[in-house]
């Protein structure tokens, strides 16, 4: 089978869904030089009419695609910095978000906006490393952080005809995985299914995006000792709660990881979502970014900041204490 | 027949906003509304050069607007009074009413917000090879959000067929629109490369001319055009002020502010027996709305997140079952 990247995977959604539906178009800062790579080809395949570079005005093209949307046409917005997401809020979150409501249902704003390589890229400091994924799910705008390219293209697709606005995060940390791929099975993923990658009896290690990778790596250390079932939500709002709470039901034990800030944080939802369901076995635990962290520019403190094995290792070792002191099941 | 059409929507929203403010005092709309007394002319004109098929974006202060693309004043009344046959299901209220099907895309709460998204839609109606357009409605306020400022050049780049209409009551709340533009609203414009023209904002004859032109410039693939409709907010910029009377205008400037209005600027150009033949007619129209609103079914509490997303999330979240697990009870080896 064929090695599908993960950077690939989101330019062969795009472009699957452009060729099947003529009212997608792409808006964003360099899309037909394709800066990201999400874009490559597209705008030689399906003309300047459909592939529209953008001044840098994140607000005003934000909410060119909610006008356009509501007259017909799909949208996918490029943002290049995931901190251009603070500046578009507005016009995601108050604007486009809340027009179906607002009007009583006449409204569709089938707008995907995409962040190529959100979170710490390193060294690209304070202003470019950002992953606030946990806002959007927070305000109800439907968000999306693939893991893995198969994921990643069945995600998009499903974004893109989704009617409603979808932030589809693409970590930085996720653009070099490749996988073994039949091109000819893919397809749609639905949002608001979450994925088991690996089974496991003793831990659910609940991991976002390119930490997924993090878990698995971690999880295949541990075999033999502790068995680690490793859950990708996927989408984190809606938030595939059965799934979580299946999970929950084999294991028992709950460690999270998650590449932002610690505090009211997306891992803070999964802990309460699981403190709300039956009793688990051990206090669970979440593997985060500092509470109200900036990433400092310096690679060291950049990384020091990040969640990671070390981390997992150690989170994984507390809620499993009674296995590792040879007690357990 | 123009000059008696122009009058409708002006007296139509001129008693509409009447019957609406004292709906707010009887407490039947909750929370308030920002009446758009004094400014109708701008709404009656510039709907006036509009086809049905055409598009609006509105504001907070939008109620002359929606009516004036043709909306039902019984269920826009309804709306304001947050039942479920209102316009919007009793979901949006007074600033954000819509009517998808006579093209408005509906008012918008935050100031200066509905300009890319009026723009947006007018780039995408030319781009689907119509002759379509978007009018967006603003006031003096939002020529000072950067957004706005962005749509205009994003707006002016794209040939957008926008027409947006500015309009200027004097005051952004409280504050004089001398106080808060530095240069001049229609530099603004001019600085994009967009026509921008004054017009008087009280003679809705004056503002369907300069909307006509607009629109058919922007229907001929020409760009946008900005019109700057100068008149005076009779009423406060919120029902709030009418308890609170935060006092920054005088009687006196109110006085003179109202001394040119609309309705009879537009009234003197009809036939007393005209007139007064369409005023019983509104008066009938406008009673008849507030009976329906007052008398219209409160939505379902059960249905508060009715909406929420047009593709509805799936699956469909599910409690947390329930299966108290024994404290320990898998420790024990």
């Amino acid at each position: 089978m064929p090695k599908l990247s993960y950077l690939k995977a989101l330019n062969r959604a795009l472009g699957d869904e452009m060729a099947r539906d003529a009212s997608v178009c792409v808006f964003g800062e360099d899309v037909r030089v394709a800066v990201s790579n999400v874009t490559a080809g597209l705008a030689k395949r399906f003309g300047p009419q459909r592939v529209l570079d953008t001044p840098i005005s994140e607000q005003a093209f934000t909410s060119f695609a909610t006008g356009a949307a509501l007259v017909g046409l799909r949208l996918l917005v490029e943002f290049q910095i995931p901190s251009l997401l603070f500046l578009a809020f507005e016009q995601i979150a108050n604007q486009a978000h809340k027009f179906s409501l607002m009007s009583g249902g006449q409204a569709r704003v089938p707008v995907t906006y995409l962040l190529p390589g959100s979170g710490s890229r390193e060294a690209w400091a304070g202003q470019h490393s950002d992953h606030p994924y946990g806002l959007f799910a927070h305000v109800g705008v439907k968000t999306v952080v693939p893991a893995v390219p198969s994921d990643a293209y069945g995600l998009l697709l499903s974004a893109l005809r989704d009617d409603d606005p979808v932030v589809v995060f693409a970590p930085a940390g996720a653009l070099g995985v490749r996988e073994d791929v039949d091109l000819a099975a893919l397809g749609p993923v639905p949002l608001g299914r979450g994925r088991v990658h690996r089974a496991g009896t003793d831990v659910t290690v609940v991991a976002v995006g390119h930490l997924v990778q993090e878990a698995l790596a971690v999880a295949g250390e541990l075999a033999g000792r502790v068995s680690v079932e490793v859950f990708d939500p996927r989408t984190l709002h809606p938030l595939d709660r059965a799934g979580l709470a299946a999970s929950l039901r084999r294991t028992g034990r709950l460690v999270v990881l998650d590449d932002s800030n610690r505090s009211c944080g997306f891992a803070a939802e999964v802990l309460a979502t699981a403190a709300e369901g039956p009793r688990l076995r051990a206090a669970p635990r979440r593997v985060t970014r500092p509470e109200g962290a900036v990433l400092p520019f310096a690679p060291a403190l950049d990384r020091a900041c990040q969640p990671g094995r070390a981390g997992l290792l150690a989170a994984i070792e507390e809620v499993t204490g009674v296995l590792r002191e040879g007690g357990g099941t | 027949m123009a000059d008696a059409e122009l009058y409708r929507t002006v007296a139509l929203v001129r008693g509409f906003e009447r019957r609406a403010v004292e709906l707010v005092r009887a407490g039947v709309v909750p929370g308030g509304i920002h009446p758009c007394t004094g400014q109708e002319a701008v709404a009656a004109g510039v709907c006036a050069a509009l086809r049905p098929d055409d598009v609006v974006t509105s504001t907070h202060r939008g109620h002359g607007h929606v009516l004036a693309k043709g909306a039902d004043p019984a269920r826009m009344m309804a709306e304001l009074a947050g039942r479920e046959p209102g316009l919007n299901r009793g979901r949006g209220g007074s600033m954000h009413a819509a009517d998808f099907a006579l093209g408005v895309l509906g008012a918008n709460a935050m100031v200066g917000a509905a300009v890319p998204i009026a723009a947006g839609a007018a780039w995408a109606l030319r781009r689907a090879g119509s002759d379509r357009v978007a009018v967006a409605f603003f006031g003096d306020g939002a020529v000072n959000q950067g957004v706005v400022l962005e749509a205009f050049n994003l707006a002016a780049l794209w040939r957008a067929p926008v027409v947006l209409v500015c309009e200027n009551n004097g005051f952004a709340t409280s504050m004089r629109t001398a106080d808060a533009v530095a240069g001049s609203i229609l530099g603004r414009a001019r600085a994009f490369g967009i026509p921008a023209l004054a017009v008087d904002g009280t003679d809705p004859r004056a503002v369907l001319a300069a909307a006509s032109a607009a629109v058919a410039r922007a229907r001929a693939g020409g760009g946008p055009t900005l019109l700057e409709c100068a008149a005076y907010r009779f009423d406060a910029h919120h029902t709030w002020e009418h308890t609170a009377r935060p006092g920054y205008r005088s009687a006196a400037e109110e006085a003179a502010g109202r001394a040119r209005d609309p309705l009879e600027v537009q009234g003197a150009r009809l036939a007393p027996e005209v007139r007064s033949a369409i005023d019983a007619e509104l008066d009938e129209l406008l009673d008849a709305a507030v009976e329906f609103a007052r008398g219209a079914p409160h939505p379902d509490p059960a249905s508060a997140l009715d909406h929420l997303y047009a593709t509805p999330l799936v699956p469909v979240p599910v409690p947390v079952p329930v299966e108290p697990v024994p404290l320990h009870a898998t420790e024990v080896g």
